[in-house]
């Protein structure tokens, strides 16, 4: 089984993690920039966490045989922080990054002003640079607050077909499908959804721009999601062509309109001198 | 011996081999139209507006977006021509690498005998060797590391080098700088003995460069002394 995980925080996973996913079959990640559980207080410290995101973390991937890419942008989180927020500043420098796919994760955490304001701002700017934007859906109040992030999405030039609306449930799901948007779906093992629910929500939605992400991070959360969902669809009677389809083929088809996805670990830093000792030697 | 460069294989094998315009010549004959003919606006606009412009200047949009553009197996033969077209100095070379992915800041690191005649960038191999990213490892001990490093940053970058796998052959001007160097010899023969008692296998590289620390072995050949110095 051949798995893309499109929402990862790999900076807070081991590398026994690496070794975990690369024999469940994960191939390759998407690692959106978001809150590291402390909050930061100075733009210096996202510019380390993105380069980091840059240099580090693919390196280390790549390691294991995983390719991986960035999301980058202020989350809504430390938006309301005005000590952050002349990140935003500084994002178009690091938006042109080969490695960099997509804005995100943007949207909204707690529905304030400053969080419209940074929304709507990256939204533009994912725009100016042809990426498509990751916009998570907040946990609290979360219907209204897709109904919100879905007005803003439509009021800005980004076209729904390159925003991936996350963290979708049984609540948000036909709202999110009705507005043309992918729709991504993280899979955890107290919180948001589970491998059974989400087997249900596609054989009620089907699998056309369905994303499946362990979104697995610092908290309470398992980087093996992805494969106990492709499991689950297979003992449930979905076909291996299915679960291609959303393990695989609809994450590269997203992140694809970046037009910098490269897939082929082989091409990135770990393997450059064309020497496997390179590989297992750090 | 003959001189060896871990890059001696791949398609734009070793940006630091060879002449600017060698290399734009070879590295030409490997892209596909759309990339050589990005390429070649991108080194035209380089040399039109170097320097700084704005917040950003559109040279280094460019080297930004060469991986995407030429592919990445192509993208450090790019970058070094990009900035070469464009000048780069001390400031510019240390601005681009301290904002740079780890890709960017390797080419940055090619680029630097081609560009900054002195030490001022030493800074830069530096940072460099302090990362554990081998590719950056591998990058910062070039031509511009056998030409400026002092001697025990150089030991410990020899040593580095065995440690984290990258293969010595890597290291530029090898044999001239370890020969006769009995402290760089002391260091190996530590290593080795505490590889040996952990029961853990001595890298064979270390061996090499062992034998190239005997104050008595041969000089290289005329023309392999200094493989990389033909760099402008």
């Amino acid at each position: 089984m051949r798995i893309f995980d499109p929402h990862i925080h790999m900076t807070s996973r081991t590398t026994d993690d690496y070794e975990a996913m690369y024999a469940a079959g994960v191939r390759a990640v998407v690692e959106p920039s978001f809150w590291l559980g402390q909050p930061r207080t100075s733009p210096a410290t996202f510019f380390d966490y993105f380069d980091s995101l840059l240099g580090w973390e693919p390196f280390r991937a790549a390691q294991y045989g995983i390719a991986h890419h960035c999301a980058l942008a202020l989350n809504p989180k430390e938006a309301n922080d005005p000590r952050c927020r002349p990140v935003l500043d500084e994002l178009p420098r690091y938006l042109v990054k080969d490695q960099v796919v997509a804005v995100g994760e943007i949207g909204y955490d707690s529905m304030t002003p400053a969080e419209d304001t940074a929304l709507a701002a990256q939204l533009q700017l994912a725009a100016d640079h042809d990426l498509p934007a990751l916009v998570h859906t907040p946990h609290r109040d979360k219907a209204a607050g897709l109904r919100r992030t879905l007005d803003v999405v439509r009021e800005s030039t980004l076209p729904p077909e390159r925003v991936l609306v996350d963290h979708l449930n049984e609540t948000t799901v036909k709202e999110a499908k009705d507005s043309g948007c992918w729709l991504g779906f993280s899979v955890y093992p107290d919180t948001k959804m589970d491998e059974e629910r989400m087997v249900a929500i596609l054989r009620a939605y089907g699998p056309e721009q369905v994303l499946v992400n362990s979104a697995a991070d610092w908290g309470r959360s398992d980087p093996l999601k992805t494969r106990g969902v492709g499991d689950l669809m297979l003992a449930e009677g979905f076909t291996e062509d299915e679960v291609e389809r959303v393990l695989w083929h609809n994450p590269v088809a997203f992140y694809g309109l970046s037009g910098r996805l490269n897939l082929d670990v082989g091409g990135t830093d770990a393997t450059h001198e064309g020497n496997s000792i390179l590989r297992g030697g750090a | 011996m003959t001189p060896l460069h871990p890059d001696t294989d791949s398609p734009t094998a070793g940006p630091l081999l060879t002449t600017p315009s060698a290399l734009r010549a070879r590295l030409a004959a490997r892209l596909t139209d759309a990339a050589r003919s990005w390429l070649d606006r991108a080194l035209d606009e380089a040399a039109a507006h170097p320097g700084t412009h704005g917040p950003i200047s559109v040279w280094e949009l460019r080297l930004a977006e060469a991986g995407r553009r030429c592919g990445p197996e192509h993208a450090d033969a790019a970058r070094v021509l990009i900035l070469h077209a464009a000048r780069a100095d001390t400031e510019a070379v240390t601005r681009v690498y301290r904002q740079g992915t780890g890709p960017e800041r390797r080419a940055v690191l090619h680029a630097l005998p081609h560009l900054v005649p002195g030490p001022d960038a030493l800074p830069l191999v530096e940072d460099a060797l302090r990362a554990n990213d081998t590719g950056l490892v591998a990058a910062a001990v070039g031509p511009y590391a056998a030409r400026h490093l002092d001697a025990h940053q150089w030991r410990h970058a020899v040593l580095k080098c065995l440690f984290t796998g990258v293969p010595v052959t890597a290291v530029a001007d090898l044999a001239r700088r370890a020969r006769g160097d009995a402290e760089l010899a002391r260091m190996l023969g530590d290593y080795a003995a505490e590889r040996t008692a952990a029961g853990r296998p001595v890298p064979e590289d270390l061996y090499r460069v062992l034998a190239l620390t005997e104050a008595g072995s041969p000089p290289p050949p005329p023309g392999a002394a200094d493989p990389h110095g033909k760099e402008s």
